[in-house]
C-alpha cells in the first residue's frame, strides 16, 4: 500500500497535482507502490509486476553488459511480441484459400494508406530467425550450455527449430511463385526420408504383399501438404500451423525457457 | 575495375570459396591475439562495407543484392563476422587476463546492480532502437510480391527460404534423404547433444578460447562456415540450374557446366578392373558399403586408440562414440566436397534402384 503523501501547502501546481492523482483509489489499484526510486520499491516493482517479475531483483553486472549477452535473447522475445502483434493484424485482412490468398496480400498494398505491417511482419521474422541464431552463437561462446544450464540449451534448440519452420510456414502464405515453389523445394525432401518417404530407401520394403504401404498419398510430405502438391490443402494446413499451432507451442517453450534461466541460477557467469 | 570483379568472381568459386573460408578459421584460432586486434576488427567492417559499396556500381550485383528478401543475408554478412571477431577478441582478452593471473572480466563485474533501473532501461533503449531500425527498413523497402502461384511454370533456379539455401546446397553433393532428412535432423540431435557431450567444466560463464579450444574451433567451423557460408553461398552464388556465378556475372539460363561425375562403382568395376558392372547390387557396391560402414564404425574406434585417445579416456565410450558420430557426419560434407572437386566422385554407393545414394 502506498502510503500518504503529506501535501506541502507551498508545494506547485503540477507536485500537487500528481500528488492527488497517484493517491486516487484508481491509480493505488494498479500500482501498489510509490515509484522505484528507494531499494525498498525496487524490489515490490519487480514483485508486483506481472510484466516484470521475469526479472531478478538483482543481477550481477556483467549481466546487463552488451558485450556480455548481446542483447539477442531480448532482441528474440521482443521479435516474437511484434510478429504476434503485426501477424494479428494480417489476420483481420488474409483469407487462406486458393481464390482469395494472393489477391488480399495485394490488397494490403493497394488498399491500406501507409500500411506497413507486411513488411514489419516479414523484417520482423528475417531478423528474428537471426537474432535466434546470434543468440545460439553467444550462449555457445560463453559456454552458457554447460550444467546445470543443460535441459535450457535443449529447449533452445527446440524453439530454433520452430523459429525455423513458423517462418518457413508464413512463406507460402502470399501464395505467390516466390512463395509456393520455395515451399516446393523444401517439402520435396520429405519426400526422400528414410521408410516414410514414397522416394526415401527402405520405403519399398514396407509392403503387405504386392500393396505398397508408403506411397505418394500417404507418405512423409503428404502429411505435411495435405495432397501430393503444394496446394489448397498445404496453403490451410501451413496456415493454421503458423497462426496457432507453432505459436502456441514456442510460446509455451518461451515461459519453460524463461522460468529455467532464473531456476538455473539466472543469467549465466563465472562459478 | 574489370580485373578486380574477375578477381573476386574467381574467389568465390565453391572451390576457393569454401577452402579459403577454412583457411581463414586455422587462421583465426591459431593467429587469435593478433585477430583480436581492434585494428583487425576495424578493418574486416571496413573491407565488407567497401566491398559492398564497390559492388552496387555493377548492375548484375545490384541485382541480386537488391532481391527484398536477400537484404537479410547482407545483414547476416556483417553480423556473423562482427560477432566471430568480436566473441573471439573477448575470449582473448579474458586469456590474457588468466594468463597474468587476473581474474576474467565477468568476474570482476560479478557484484550485484539492481534491476531497475540497470536493466530495465536498457531492455527499454533496445526496444525502442530495435522499433526504430524495424519501421525505417519496413517504410524503406517493400516486401516482395511476385506473380500469382503457378503450379506449371516453374521458376529458374527455385530456391528455399534463405535460411535452408545451406541445406539445398548440401543437394549438390548428397541426394535428399540425407541433405534434406538425415543431416538436417542429425544437426538437430547434435546441437542437442553437444551439454551432454562435452563435459570440460570450465569456461563457464565467461568469454575464453584456451580453455575451450577444440570446442569452439568446432562449432565456428560448424555454424560459420557450414552453415552461414553455404548460405551465403546458396543465395549469392547460385543462378539458374543452380549453377555457380560469381558476384559480378551475369545469371545466365544458357550457362554450361560440364558434369563428368563419376560413381564410385565404375570407378572399380569399368576404370579399374576394366569389366563391365556385375548385375548384383551388393557386389556392385559392395566396396562402397564396406567403406561406408567403416566410417562410421572402424573409424571412431582407431581414432579412440590413436589420435583421440586422450578424448577417449577423457569422455568415456558412450560420449566419445556419440561424439565422434556426430562430428564425422558434420565432416562428411567437406569430405564429400573435396571428393567431388578433386576426383569427380559422385556417390560413394550409388543404388538409385533403392532410393539408397550416399
Amino acid at each position: 500500500m502506498a502510503k500518504a503523501k503529506s501535501i506541502q501547502p507551498q508545494a506547485g501546481a503540477l507536485e500537487r497535482a500528481w500528488n492527488w492523482l497517484t493517491e486516487t483509489q484508481i491509480w493505488t489499484s494498479v500500482f501498489r507502490h510509490d515509484a522505484p526510486l528507494n531499494d525498498r520499491n525496487r524490489v515490490l516493482v519487480m514483485l508486483s509486476n506481472v510484466f516484470l517479475h521475469l526479472h531478478p531483483v538483482r543481477l550481477k553486472k556483467h549481466g546487463v553488459r552488451l558485450r556480455y549477452t548481446w542483447c539477442m535473447g531480448g532482441l528474440s522475445f521482443f521479435l516474437f511480441l511484434v510478429l504476434t502483434f503485426t501477424g494479428v493484424l494480417l489476420m483481420f485482412y488474409y483469407r487462406p484459400t486458393l481464390e482469395y490468398a494472393y489477391s488480399d496480400i495485394v490488397g494490403l498494398r493497394e488498399h491500406v494508406p501507409l500500411g506497413i505491417m507486411r513488411e514489419m511482419h516479414r523484417w520482423g521474422a528475417h531478423a528474428m530467425v537471426i537474432t535466434v541464431w546470434l543468440h545460439m552463437f553467444r550462449v555457445f561462446m560463453t559456454g552458457s550450455y554447460k550444467p546445470p544450464r543443460e535441459f535450457n540449451w535443449n529447449v533452445g534448440v527446440i524453439m530454433l527449430v520452430l523459429t525455423l519452420l513458423l517462418s518457413f510456414t508464413g512463406y507460402l502464405l502470399p501464395w505467390d511463385q516466390l512463395a509456393i515453389w520455395a515451399i516446393t523445394v523444401g517439402s520435396n525432401m520429405a519426400r526422400a526420408t528414410p521408410f516414410l518417404g514414397y522416394e526415401g530407401p527402405g520405403a519399398s520394403l514396407l509392403a503387405i504383399g504386392d500393396v505398397q504401404l508408403i506411397h505418394a498419398a500417404d507418405d512423409a510430405r503428404f502429411a505435411l501438404l495435405g495432397g501430393t502438391f503444394v496446394g489448397e490443402g498445404a496453403l490451410l494446413r501451413f496456415y493454421v500451423l503458423h497462426c496457432v499451432a507453432l505459436p502456441l507451442v514456442i510460446g509455451f517453450l518461451m515461459a519453460v525457457h524463461f522460468w529455467r534461466v532464473r531456476k538455473d541460477g539466472g543469467i549465466s557467469g563465472p562459478l | 575495375m574489370e580485373a578486380i570483379k574477375g578477381l573476386f568472381n574467381l574467389v568465390a568459386d565453391p572451390r576457393l570459396f569454401f577452402l579459403l573460408s577454412v583457411v581463414a578459421l586455422v587462421l583465426i584460432v591459431w593467429k587469435r591475439e593478433a585477430f583480436a586486434k581492434l585494428s583487425v576488427g576495424y578493418g574486416l567492417m571496413g573491407f565488407l562495407t567497401a566491398f559492398f559499396l564497390f559492388g552496387l556500381f555493377d548492375e548484375n550485383f545490384v541485382l541480386i543484392i537488391a532481391k527484398p528478401d536477400n537484404v537479410p543475408i547482407v545483414a547476416l554478412i556483417f553480423l556473423v563476422v562482427f560477432f566471430t571477431w568480436y566473441s573471439m577478441r573477448e575470449a582473448v582478452l579474458n586469456d590474457q587476463r588468466v594468463a597474468a593471473g587476473e581474474d576474467v572480466i565477468e568476474k570482476q563485474e560479478s557484484d550485484r546492480v539492481w534491476v531497475w533501473p540497470d536493466l530495465v532501461y536498457t531492455e527499454l533503449i533496445a526496444l525502442v532502437l530495435c522499433s526504430a531500425v524495424l519501421v525505417v527498413w519496413s517504410i524503406a523497402l517493400e516486401a516482395p510480391i511476385e506473380q500469382p502461384a503457378n503450379p506449371a511454370n516453374t521458376p529458374n533456379p527455385s530456391k528455399a527460404p534463405w535460411y535452408f539455401l545451406g541445406l539445398q546446397e548440401m543437394l549438390v553433393y548428397f541426394d535428399p534423404w540425407l541433405a534434406g532428412v538425415v543431416l538436417p535432423s542429425l544437426i538437430i540431435v547434435g546441437l542437442m547433444a553437444i551439454p551432454y557431450i562435452d563435459t570440460n567444466p570450465k569456461g563457464n560463464g565467461y568469454y575464453t578460447f584456451n580453455e575451450r579450444k577444440a570446442e569452439i574451433t568446432i562449432f565456428l567451423f560448424g555454424f560459420v562456415i557450414l552453415w552461414s557460408s553455404l548460405i551465403v553461398l546458396g543465395t549469392f552464388l547460385r543462378g539458374p540450374n543452380w549453377n555457380f556465378f560469381g558476384p559480378f556475372e551475369y545469371w545466365d539460363v544458357h550457362k554450361l557446366e560440364a558434369l563428368n561425375n563419376v560413381q564410385l562403382s565404375e570407378y572399380l568395376w569399368v576404370r579399374g578392373a576394366g569389366t563391365a558392372l556385375p548385375d548384383n547390387i551388393l557386389v556392385r557396391e559392395g566396396v562402397g558399403i564396406l567403406l561406408s560402414l567403416a566410417y562410421v564404425t572402424v573409424l571412431p574406434v582407431l581414432l579412440a586408440k590413436t589420435v583421440l585417445k586422450r578424448y577417449y579416456e577423457k569422455m568415456g565410450p558412450t560420449r566419445f562414440y556419440v561424439g565422434a558420430f556426430l562430428f564425422l557426419m558434420m565432416l562428411s560434407l567437406p569430405i564429400k566436397m573435396f571428393s567431388r572437386w578433386l576426383v569427380n566422385l559422385k556417390y560413394v554407393v550409388s543404388i538409385p534402384e533403392w532410393f539408397f545414394n550416399i
